[in-house]
């Protein structure tokens, strides 16, 4: 008897213990780094933060480059998901191969889109090859932020559909294909379906994926770092400069808890905008 | 692929030996020296036949963790400790160096110059670090871009105005901008703006920061910076856009060179960066050696410092890892073609007659990165984002007379001494 009471506790122990010592104690001692300056409570990091030159910048890329990729890459998730759904041959194969760059590391991925988009890489060799340039052009520096930013988009996209995607189609699993065969009977077209049928019964999935999507978008930093240096501002980044380039460790914690508040604030937001009613679902 | 492999394999076993610690070894970490061939070098060419010794790397702000974290834990590996001044400063605060004047009267001895011992106490009276090697920035250029060099131009003696007529000759000549600085994340671009531009356009680094004669530097350097290769802002390392043929001139760090240096001898010149109106700034730099309390094996750890200080380490050091000699040691005349260009640049450097020395940043204390920090706002406001130069230095100024306040750092050269902090007026 006794030790079955205390058996549910000792089996969740090794993760209970693991969460405290790599991720309690290091966000407590985080939050006392943003909030000590010279051994005492002060609001001095965040004071220096928001003062910074690169604050706002940083803070507008961040938001842009959220704003968006994760509607692009949920709109990309949603179709590839149906499209798969439709498929009768090799489905496996296909969703294999789309979810390729899952495997692949956001640094690795950040420098596979350097080297196309860099004076020298194969987008350039391509463009001279058309005739469309005369020589290297620059896609990645200051002089030229609009292409930069696609550029970093576009690697965003590539590397993390795959996650949204694979959340999709678990989710687009779960609904009875009675639904939509009783619809059809009905005369709904394929796009009524879609949006009566698949979208509302998808919304916890979409809400997941929403949620995860989001939060890893604020952190973004890898890819950036990779493609742009620190031409491209965005508030990680910031943080990684704080910590080891102005080696203020203080203003550093202040922005890791500002990226932390962020993405607290937009699962909220999540959380309450895509409500789901238990009772509704099948 | 395979020797890669091998090689990888080879550090990765490596790090598991070097951090498991054989109890009898004296562990030297550095940040200084990190490529594979030059540590290789360190530890068959410098470190041979001194005992059992484990020469580790680690990048600069791993090597800050490993050092706070090795504090903290109150549990000490590492004996001996080689670091850029800049990287050695912030230890004194978290209290990851013992001081070491037991072995400064030998080191002088040796013929360490007092103003390289000074810097060495690091803003206290007690001797932080022992110099253990020297290096300045110099500039090359491909020979290919001497052609272009305005009339009247000698490479040797260029002027910031030359230059800027050299840099846009050469892209009129040739279509690309082809003038490179090392303003990337982990370029050394503050160090040209505190020891060159600065100097050379004001006379002092603080104390001009915001004067006329900065206002009139910066507008002449927006005006260069039009010739200046885009790709810059990503510059860390000036070697490889000069191998690639990106830029045809550059300014770096000797060691940032070095690999383009050595692979084409012959296709480059190495010469000393411009002078402006009040002289020719340069700034040495000055990697030191350091204990650290408790260190496991301190006797050991001073009997490594004399060995790296003896003349023909120094002189080997120069030979086979292009760093120059801290005492008192005479360079043999058959270098390598990539060091010896290294030397010939940083002799004409030296030898200038309008040479304008300026010293590391002094008794900043934890604050030398936001001062670097200050110096490249400045530059990313006027150069990059067009701000007016005035606007922005009175701005940055508030930015910098903080940072001097609160560490109460005395003005160093080129600056004129103060009593108290440095002034900025």
């Amino acid at each position: 008897m006794e030790r079955s009471r205390a058996l549910p506790y000792l089996l969740i122990a090794p993760a209970t213990i693991f969460l405290i010592a790599l991720f309690v104690i290091p966000l407590v001692q985080t939050v006392v780094l943003a909030f000590v300056d010279d051994g005492a409570w002060s609001l001095t990091n965040f004071r220096k933060m928001v003062g910074d030159l690169n604050f706002g910048l940083s803070l507008r890329n961040t938001f842009l480059l959220v704003l968006v990729v994760v509607p692009l890459q949920v709109a990309c998730a949603l179709l590839m998901g149906v499209m798969l759904q439709k498929l009768d041959k090799g489905r496996d194969l296909v969703l294999w191969i789309w979810t390729i760059p899952l495997g692949v590391s956001d640094l690795a991925a950040g420098l596979v889109w350097l080297a196309i988009f860099q004076d020298r890489g194969y987008l350039n060799t391509l463009l001279a090859a058309f005739g469309v340039i005369d020589g290297p052009t620059n896609w990645l520096s200051y002089e030229s932020p609009g292409s930069m930013f696609l550029a970093v988009a576009l690697a965003e996209i590539w590397r993390a559909t795959a996650i949204v995607l694979v959340i999709l189609v678990a989710g687009l699993q779960l609904i009875p294909k009675e639904y939509g065969e009783a619809a059809e009977i009905f005369g709904a077209s394929p796009w009524t379906r879609f949006r009566k049928i698949t979208l509302p019964l998808l919304k916890p999935s979409i809400q997941s994926a929403l949620i995860l999507r989001t939060v890893l978008a604020f952190e973004v930093f890898a890819v950036v770092y990779a493609l742009s240096g620190r031409n491209f501002p965005v508030l990680v980044g910031e943080a990684y400069a704080w910590q080891h380039v102005n080696q203020n460790n203080g203003v550093a914690a202040a922005y890791a808890i500002l990226v932390m508040a962020i993405s607290l604030a937009a699962t909220l937001a999540y959380i309450r905008a895509l409500r789901v009613n238990p009772e509704t679902q099948p | 692929m395979k020797p890669i492999a091998a090689w990888l394999a080879g550090a990765a076993l490596a790090a598991i030996w070097t951090t498991a610690g054989l109890a009898q070894d004296v562990i030297f970490l550095s940040t200084q020296l990190r490529p594979v061939e030059e540590a290789t070098k360190v530890r068959q060419v410098i470190l041979k036949g001194v005992g059992p010794v484990t020469y580790a790397v680690e990048e600069p702000s791993p090597f800050q963790t490993r050092m706070d974290a090795e504090t903290q834990a109150g549990k000490r590996t590492i004996s001996l400790v080689g670091a850029l001044h800049g990287e050695l400063q912030p230890l004194v605060n978290s209290k990851g160096l013992s001081p070491v004047d037991d072995l400064s009267a030998k080191a002088k001895e040796r013929g360490v110059p007092d103003a390289l011992m000074a810097l060495g106490k690091l803003g206290g009276e007690q001797q932080m670090y022992i110099p253990w090697m020297q290096a300045t920035y110099i500039m090359a250029a491909h020979k290919s871009a001497l052609a272009h060099l305005p009339a009247g131009a000698d490479v040797n003696t260029l002027t910031y105005d030359q230059l800027k007529a050299w840099a846009k000759a050469v892209q009129e000549k040739t279509g690309k901008r082809a003038l490179g600085f090392p303003a990337g994340p982990k370029g050394l671009m503050a160090r040209f703006f505190q020891g060159y531009l600065y100097p050379s356009y004001t006379g002092g680094v603080v104390s001009t920061f915001k004067s006329a004669d900065a206002e009139a530097m910066w507008t002449a350097f927006k005006d260069l910076w039009q010739h200046v290769n885009p790709n810059s802002t990503s510059y860390d390392f000036m070697q490889e856009p000069l191998m690639a043929g990106e830029v045809l001139i550059a300014f770096d760090h000797v060691a940032r060179l070095k690999e383009a240096l050595n692979a084409a001898p012959n296709d480059f010149v190495t010469f000393p960066a411009p002078a402006g109106p009040k002289g020719r700034g340069f700034m040495p730099v000055i990697a030191g050696l350091g204990i650290p309390p408790g260190a496991p094996n301190r006797a050991a750890a001073a009997g490594l410092i004399e060995h790296l200080l003896k003349p023909e380490t120094q002189v080997a050091m120069a030979r086979e890892l292009g760093f120059f000699p801290v005492v008192k040691a005479e360079l043999p005349s058959d270098l390598p073609g990539g060091v010896k260009l290294l030397v010939e640049g940083v002799a004409k450097t030296q030898t200038a007659k309008d040479a304008l020395p300026s010293l590391l940043p002094v008794g900043l204390g934890a604050k030398g990165g936001e001062f670097n920090k200050v110096y490249m706002d400045t530059f990313q406001r006027i150069v990059l984002r067009g701000e007016a130069p005035r606007a922005a230095l009175d701005a940055q100024a508030a930015t910098l007379a903080a940072i001097i306040t609160e560490t109460k750092a005395p003005c160093w050269a080129p600056d004129k001494a103060s009593n108290g902090p440095c002034p900025i007026n």
